[in-house]
């Protein structure tokens, strides 16, 4: 089909150009789908996928749930709550478990940078990286590679501002490695404490200068400033981050019109983003939240097509006696995967 | 019972300790260095041909942990003393990070009297710097010392106050016995995991700044230079490290330096897949600190290499990275590692590399071993240089198998080892009878 070959997508830093472009492809093609009256497509019926969100998420959870349900698969939710984490299992022994149940796609969110890897070379469903750590969001990424495409109709050449806590963000990282190969030129701007200078060696501009950045940039991404950095003495003050490196529309009165301001979610508004520029007309947030429903079905679609091809659903041998209790019917799901 | 006499025969004799080097007969006797020279005669003794191997002091480590008392499901002294061995280790000095610390005399007598009951190789226990290693109170260095500790060391944590750093230097003089200091300035490591560079900024972990630990070694340094005592920097990791010490030896301050075999042989890019083998502290550090450190232990900048051997339960080790302890295995590798890694490829000559093992580490203690001088305890090694073999998990006499070097293919091991004369290692498997 695409040459899409991956079994996992766990960042943004393992794929070629030529990845990112099937998956934006591929996500531009599932868009019409949420505008469909009936907003579902068979292509992962029988298929289940598992949203196992470790770490608090609202916005990339819904966005999974949603995609995975318009591809018409059957979802398994864990949560912190509910999962026997708290008993002390470790994540890979979860991990395990949810495999012996026979499942197809695990989408992964977890505190920790890394796990999501450690998770897909220990068990053979797909893993797709929620989210990990400090470490990527590669949907998230995904996401913002689309939107701007969308909006701007290129990526190559483009000039883009991030702007916040780069240190800890994965969305930042993840943001970094896709426009970095699709063309674009990356500046990372906030304070010194929060802004690592290697990342110089991944190919971005590393600034501390927010006023004298904004007038060169074609779009600008926001990061969301945990209030915690403050008490770990990253940066003396909330307000001086704010008056430094929040945006309001003083501050975008020196870009261009045609700037566009994006944000990950959650806004800590009045912090990094004032609110008339979260919600002003140079803001596209709220494409970005709509954008990520088609991205994260192409995700979806993509990685469970490559599980399909080894004709590895549902039969496996029982990983032994513990799968067997857990084992359910084999659902039929040959003829609906070669789409 | 009196130990057989042994005739090593036909072996490369390799002894830094006198200048050593060349085709020889070693004959022990009552557990003692008897003779060495060419075409020994001893009848009635046990031979032991070591043709096409070399023949060299028994090994001596001047920094594991053996877990115990307290922390058995990591280490035993049994098991350790049979990785030790295993390593060609003849002595090995053990920390005092267990449960309960070794901060009193009647620890010290425990751990002693356990170790006697294995009697696998010699273990020098260290005692504590401070009271339950809180870096507040200093121990009773002089019970220590009575007891028999070989020096003193708080490692694993660090001596935050200066204050007291400098008064452990000043009171440790009376024993002559050096404080061995983990240098890390826990405000600077903060909750980091791995070292602060490109590979922790790649892969979103919290650093451990090389400054962590070099801020710590100028202040000790400084400290001993004022009040004299012996200091010995522990597992050196830094290429700014090696650069103070250097600076503080050419000024004749009384510092000496360990540095480890996997600070030797890897770099942080070891952490690419996110596995807490490679999880150790100090951290793995950048291309330019590994070389640092191998020039430094090749002009002496280093005096020893010592294998901080850290075993950790796999329950412990397969938690996530920022979960899962600090430290890795060491003993069992360390002379195949560093062959394969350093003498193969010509950076490292293998005298070196035997004295970085034996009579430099003898020294930093001031003990009598590390030398095939006649009359000396004979504490041998012998080791095929040429032999290939693979790390295998299942294989190691340690209890745990947290090593970094899982899978290698090395070049060059320990086959035979005698401790006080006493066959305990032939052809790379344990003597029967020191099965325990």
């Amino acid at each position: 089909m695409t040459g899409w070959t991956r079994k996992d997508l766990l960042s943004l830093e393992d794929l070629s150009r030529e990845e990112l472009l099937i998956l934006l492809d591929q996500a531009k093609a599932f868009q019409e789908v949420s505008l469909r009256p009936i907003k579902k497509v068979p292509a992962l019926r029988g298929k289940t996928v598992v949203l196992c969100f470790l770490e608090p998420s609202t916005r990339t959870r819904a966005s999974f749930e949603l995609a995975a349900k318009r591809l018409s698969a059957d979802i398994l939710s864990i949560q912190p709550s509910s999962s026997s984490l708290v008993k002390g299992e470790t994540i890979l022994d979860t991990a395990r478990n949810i495999e012996a149940m026979h499942v197809d796609v695990v989408v992964l969110r977890y505190r920790t940078s890394g796990v999501p890897m450690r998770v897909a070379q220990a068990i053979k469903p797909s893993v797709i990286n929620a989210g990990d750590g400090s470490h990527e969001h590669p949907t998230q990424g995904l996401v913002d590679l689309f939107t701007i495409q969308q909006k701007k109709g290129r990526i190559d050449g483009l000039n883009v501002l991030i702007v916040g806590d780069i240190l800890h963000s994965r969305v930042a990282r993840s943001d970094l490695w896709g426009l970095t190969k699709l063309g674009a030129n990356v500046t990372l701007c906030g304070p010194p404490t929060l802004v690592p200078h290697e990342m110089e060696a991944f190919g971005a501009k590393v600034s501390y200068d927010l006023k004298k950045e904004i007038p060169k940039a074609d779009v600008l991404i926001a990061l969301r400033l945990q209030m915690e950095r403050q008490q770990d003495r990253y940066i003396p003050s909330s307000r001086e981050y704010t008056r430094l490196y929040g945006i309001d529309r003083e501050k975008l009165k020196l870009g261009s019109p045609d700037l566009i301001i994006m944000h990950p979610g959650p806004v800590n508004r009045g912090v990094e983003l004032s609110p008339d520029v979260a919600d002003g007309p140079q803001s596209v947030i709220l494409d970005q939240v709509t954008n990520g429903i088609a991205v994260r079905m192409a995700v979806l679609y993509l990685v469970a097509s490559v599980r399909g091809k080894e004709g590895a659903v549902g039969n496996e041998p029982s990983p032994g006696p513990e799968g067997d209790r857990f084992l359910e019917p084999d659902a039929p799901t040959k003829e609906l995967m070669s789409s | 019972m009196t130990p057989p006499r042994i005739l090593i025969k036909n072996g490369r004799l390799v002894d830094p300790s006198c200048g050593v080097d060349g085709i020889a007969d070693l004959l022990i006797e009552a557990g003692r260095i008897k003779e060495s020279g060419k075409g020994i005669k001893a009848a009635g003794a046990v031979e032991v041909d070591a043709r096409g191997k070399v023949v060299a002091p028994g090994f001596i480590d001047l920094h594991v942990h053996l877990r115990s008392p307290g922390q058995e499901h990591k280490e035993t002294i049994f098991t350790g003393s049979r990785a030790a061995a295993k390593g060609g280790f003849a002595t090995v000095c053990s920390m005092a990070n267990t449960d309960p610390v070794v901060d009193s005399s009647t620890v010290v007598e425990y751990v002693k009297g356990q170790n006697a009951k294995v009697g696998l190789v010699n273990i020098l226990p260290y005692g504590a710097v401070t009271v339950g290693l809180k870096g507040e109170n200093l121990t009773e260095m002089g019970d220590l010392k009575e007891a028999g500790v070989a020096g003193f060391s708080d490692d694993g944590a660090s001596i935050m106050n200066a204050g007291v750093m400098r008064r452990a230097l000043e009171y440790s003089q009376m024993t002559g016995l050096p404080i061995i200091a983990h240098c890390e300035d826990k405000h600077l490591t903060g909750n980091g995991v791995v070292h602060q560079g490109r590979t922790s900024t790649r892969l979103g972990l919290a650093g451990i700044p090389s400054e962590s630990e070099t801020v710590m070694i100028a202040r000790d340094i400084l400290l001993v230079q004022a009040t004299g005592g012996r200091l010995h920097i522990a597992h050196v990791s830094t290429a700014g490290g090696v650069e103070l010490v250097r600076a503080a030896k050419a000024k004749g301050i009384p510092v000496t330096a360990e540095v480890t075999p996997h600070h030797l042989a890897l770099t942080e890019e070891a952490l690419g897949t996110y596995d807490s083998r490679f999880k150790m502290n100090p951290p793995l550090r950048s291309e330019a600190d590994v070389k640092a450190l191998q020039q430094g232990l090749k002009d002496g900048t280093l005096d020893a290499v010592a294998t901080d051997h850290a075993p950790h339960a796999l329950a412990e080790k397969e938690a996530e990275l920022t979960q899962a302890p600090f430290g890795v295995i060491g003993l069992e590798t360390a002379f195949g590692v560093l062959m394969t890694k350093l003498v193969h490829r010509g950076t490292l000559s293998l005298t070196d590399l035997i004295a970085a093992l034996t009579i430099r580490p003898a020294k930093v203690l001031g003990i009598d071993r590390g030398t095939l001088k006649i009359g000396a305890v004979a504490d041998v090694v012998i080791l095929d240089p040429e032999i290939a073999w693979t790390v295998d998990k299942e294989t190691f006499a340690s209890k745990s198998a947290n090593s970094p070097f899982l899978d290698w293919g090395l070049k060059g091991r320990v086959t035979d080892l005698f401790v006080g004369g006493k066959s305990v290692l032939h052809n790379s498997q344990f003597v029967n009878g020191d099965l325990g």
